[in-house]
């Protein structure tokens, strides 16, 4: 287990290192001039060089590259071109909205997508099913905004219940968080949902047709302990894979999100920064968010052994 | 279970939505604002971007401001005198003029502030060719000495659009206009809390209680600057659908940009006032690259001239008469400088007219290069009429479809447009930027030094010297008419209509918005 686990945390440093060559040389191919755009719309031509050499976006790229990788390998991630602050402040002042907003999505998630694919399976063929697979082609097929939309209109401008957008931090206290963290993590949790039950339905459907679930039954185990400790737990590791990589779904959804209702996070980070061409921010937002991936998928790997007793490493 | 999930769900739900409803918002005397982008850069002279601008606005006062006429007025200045030669300016500033720290504004913080947005400003930099020295006589007095009459000074001294100049501390006016500055301190009306800024997300102004208004009532950006609410709050908010419903909702303001296409949803809402702060509006710029083929020859870019239209240009993109106007006048209708005289050709199109000046001047039929910006909702439908209208004239086109920050980045390129250069692109100018030749880009015909698109034209830089230098003001009116006529004739740029965007704000809890050309907070109170 120790030699896996050595071997895994090593094999993440390559990872990182091909997606920061691959994503530095992805912006300088990509069109597009931060210098451009520091100038302001009516920037000259004499001001735009100016800044240019200032950063030292004039010098061949494999010099910048190699600064770039320099400054890296020091813990430097580089400073803003526009706000002139280090990229990890910058980041360190984001994380906690997405994070926030991550977890309140995962448990909204968790809590009803496997229970709502559990019962669809034991209910396999009923109007439950057939409204669960419903709920799950039509959670797929909207597309996040537009659900943030809908529950915009309904939830916060019709009924009153949430506010249209924004952001409080914990510290601000836990009613004010939680108040505007729900419609946001609802919207995000559509299309994860959908996901997660299918894939719990079906894992769960395989398992039920086990020769020890019979046995379960035959041995007169009431229902909803033959389906939660019998059933389901055999069906998790596919489960909680999906929710693994289910997590770049969510990065992907955080993004649109976290526009629409206007909250300070990493994804809305992304976005700007590249709109504004803002090289550091986005090579060291794209390392984190590759970072994270890798974790996420490395801690999967450690469930399974905790999920099935029989997985060793 | 089956039969208690449902039941289980709907008592959490109920539960849920109990816990969370909405408490009433308490009233503050915090102002909560969208403004049209977030801030980037905290220094108004380094960039020319409006946000930057308009943060100037918030923590900086100027020396002189322009009014709602267009006339410059005094503002830190409290009198001001000029030699029988016109050579020497002698200024007094005002007294208690303070900055944020409560160290007093002196003549020794105002020479550095003009030099380095000298050196960067187009004006400035105009300006400095004839400033021979600038001096403090005391603490309030200081003497600019010209080299020669230039008819400019105040209006230069007043300039009310990117980059203005702004009056900054000594130490911080030191820092070479190449770096941006690294402190925040002003003597404006309000003060930027630099320590509660998140960049992206929000940005925190605080009453400045030691600023010292004047007493005349204000008028664009000048007269008294009366803060009449404790705080204002910038907040970034970029997707325009969330920025109109929270407005609606009351939990912010004011709207400073709100897009065309939302305002039906504002104007059905009896809380929302829409106002046009600024009765100047904006124009349109049809810009071509003079460097290629075939906007190198002259006839051609006269063709191109007389296939566009600026009604098209702006039923396309503003849509609402009531928010656009067609316009011959390059410095726009309603200024002193406005004049129909040789420009009327952009009003209407003429497309056999193109097609004869292309086959006097042999068009071969290269495609016509336009740049097309798709993200800046103002600009997107822009290049598709450009296309439509050069078809109808005789041109083939190539319209390439990009964000507006590949534009920008690709406008900067001389190369030919077949290796990544480039014949037409649109923009727009806030109508503060465009009010004489010498402040408005389009015009420098200065070949290199000019803006994109390089045109070249000895007659009218020399045209825009004698502006430059004419102090009477009917002169340089005959002047900037002359100007026009050749802007035309050469076809520096065409304008492609002058068009109006209204801010949006709560009117029952907000009263005294500023007109101008900018979102002033000051005067603003909160019921």
């Amino acid at each position: 287990m120790y030699g896996f686990l050595m071997r895994r945390l090593a094999a993440t440093i390559p990872v990182l290192g091909m997606v920061a060559l691959f994503v530095f040389l992805l912006l300088r191919m990509t069109p597009g001039d931060p210098a451009a755009v520091l100038a302001g719309d009516n920037g000259t031509p004499q001001q735009i060089a100016e800044i240019r050499e200032t950063l030292g976006l004039n010098k061949p790229i494999p010099v910048q590259l190699g600064i770039w990788f320099s400054n890296l390998l020091q813990g430097d991630l580089g400073q803003s071109y526009f706000f002139k602050k280090d990229v990890t402040e910058l980041i360190l002042l984001r994380v906690e909205p997405t994070v926030a907003l991550a977890i309140t999505t995962l448990v909204i998630t968790v809590l009803i997508a496997v229970p709502i694919g559990v019962i669809a399976a034991y209910r396999h063929g009923t109007w439950l099913d057939r409204c669960v697979m419903g709920f799950s082609v039509l959670g797929f097929s909207v597309p996040v905004f537009v659900v943030g939309y809908i529950l915009i209109y309904l939830f916060a401008m019709q009924f009153k219940m949430f506010p249209v957008q924004g952001y409080k931090e914990l510290a601000d206290g836990f009613f004010p968080f939680i108040h505007r963290l729900i419609l946001p993590s609802i919207t995000l949790s559509v299309i994860y949902i959908a996901l997660i039950a299918r894939i719990t339905r079906a894992s769960v459907l395989e398992v039920l047709g086990e020769d020890y679930i019979r046995t379960a039954h035959a041995k007169g185990l009431p229902n909803r302990v033959v389906l939660l400790r019998h059933a389901l737990r055999n069906a998790a590791v596919p489960i909680v894979t999906v929710i693994g990589i289910g997590v770049a779904l969510l990065i992907s959804g955080v993004v649109v999100t976290e526009s629409v209702y206007n909250i300070p996070g990493l994804g809305r980070l992304t976005v700007d920064a590249v709109l504004g061409r803002d090289y550091p921010t986005i090579q060291a937002v794209i390392l984190v968010f590759s970072g994270v991936y890798v974790l996420i998928n490395f801690l999967i790997d450690l469930t399974y052994s905790f999920l099935d007793p029989r997985i060793r490493y | 279970m089956r039969s208690n999930l449902p039941i289980g769900l709907a008592a959490g739900a109920a539960l849920v939505a109990g816990a969370v409803m909405s408490a009433p918002a308490s009233a503050d005397q915090t102002l909560r604002v969208v403004m049209h982008s977030d801030l980037k850069i905290v220094d108004p002279i380094w960039t020319t971007a409006y946000m930057s601008r308009n943060y100037g606005y918030m923590v900086y006062d100027t020396l002189f401001a322009m009014d709602a006429n267009t006339d410059v007025h005094p503002q830190m200045v409290e009198s001001y005198e000029v030699s029988a030669d016109k050579l020497t300016y002698t200024f007094t500033l005002r007294p208690g003029l303070a900055w944020h720290d409560g160290s007093p504004v002196t003549s020794a913080d105002v020479i550095p502030s003009i030099q380095r947005w000298g050196s960067k400003d187009s004006m400035g930099q105009k300006l400095m060719e004839f400033v021979a020295d600038m001096q403090a006589v005391d603490d309030r007095t200081f003497k600019m000495v010209l080299k020669e009459p230039y008819g400019l000074v105040t209006m230069s001294l007043a300039k009310p659009s990117s980059n203005v100049p702004f009056i900054m501390p000594a130490s911080v006016a030191a820092t070479p206009s190449s770096e941006q500055i690294s402190e925040y301190i002003g003597s404006g009306p309000f003060v930027f809390d630099v320590e509660n800024w998140k960049p992206g997300d929000t940005v925190l102004f605080t009453r400045n209680d030691n600023y010292q208004p004047r007493s005349e009532s204000p008028s664009w950006a000048s007269g008294g600057k009366v803060v009449k609410v404790e705080a204002v709050e910038w907040l970034s908010v970029k997707d325009h659908q969330t920025a109109v419903n929270s407005l609606i909702e009351g939990e912010i303001d004011y709207i400073e940009s709100p897009p065309n296409d939302l305002l039906p949803l504002l104007e059905g809402d009896e809380n929302v006032a829409l106002k046009v702060i600024n009765p100047l509006g904006a124009q349109f710029m049809f810009r071509l690259n003079h460097l290629h083929p075939p906007f190198d020859n002259v006839k051609i870019r006269r063709a191109a001239l007389a296939s566009i239209n600026q009604k098209d240009f702006m039923q396309a993109t503003i849509g609402d008469p009531a928010y656009y106007k067609e316009c011959a006048a390059m410095f726009i209708c309603g200024s002193a400088l406005a004049t129909d005289a040789g420009a009327d050709i952009v009003l209407k199109s003429d497309f056999e007219l193109s097609k004869q000046l292309l086959e006097e001047a042999g068009y071969d039929g290269t495609p016509i290069v336009i740049m097309q910006s798709t993200d800046v909702n103002v600009l997107n439908n822009l290049g598709p009429v450009a296309k439509a209208n050069l078809e109808k004239g005789g041109f083939v086109t190539d319209l390439q479809a990009m964000d507006w920050q590949t534009l920008v980045a690709r406008r900067a390129k001389r190369e030919h447009p077949s290796e990544g250069g480039w014949n037409v692109f649109m923009t727009s100018w806030t109508a503060a930027d465009i009010l004489n030749p010498i402040m408005a880009a389009g015009f420098n015909a200065g070949c290199d030094s000019a803006w994109f698109g390089w045109p070249c034209d000895e007659k009218m830089e020399g045209l825009r010297d004698a502006f430059a230098r004419e102090t009477d003001a009917a002169k340089q009116k005959e002047i900037a008419e002359q100007i026009q006529i050749r802007a035309m004739e050469v076809v520096t740029h065409a304008h492609g209509g002058q068009w109006y965007r209204p801010v949006a704000y709560r009117s029952d809890r907000l009263d005294g918005v500023l007109d101008g050309p900018v979102s002033y907070f000051w005067n603003i109170s909160k019921k």
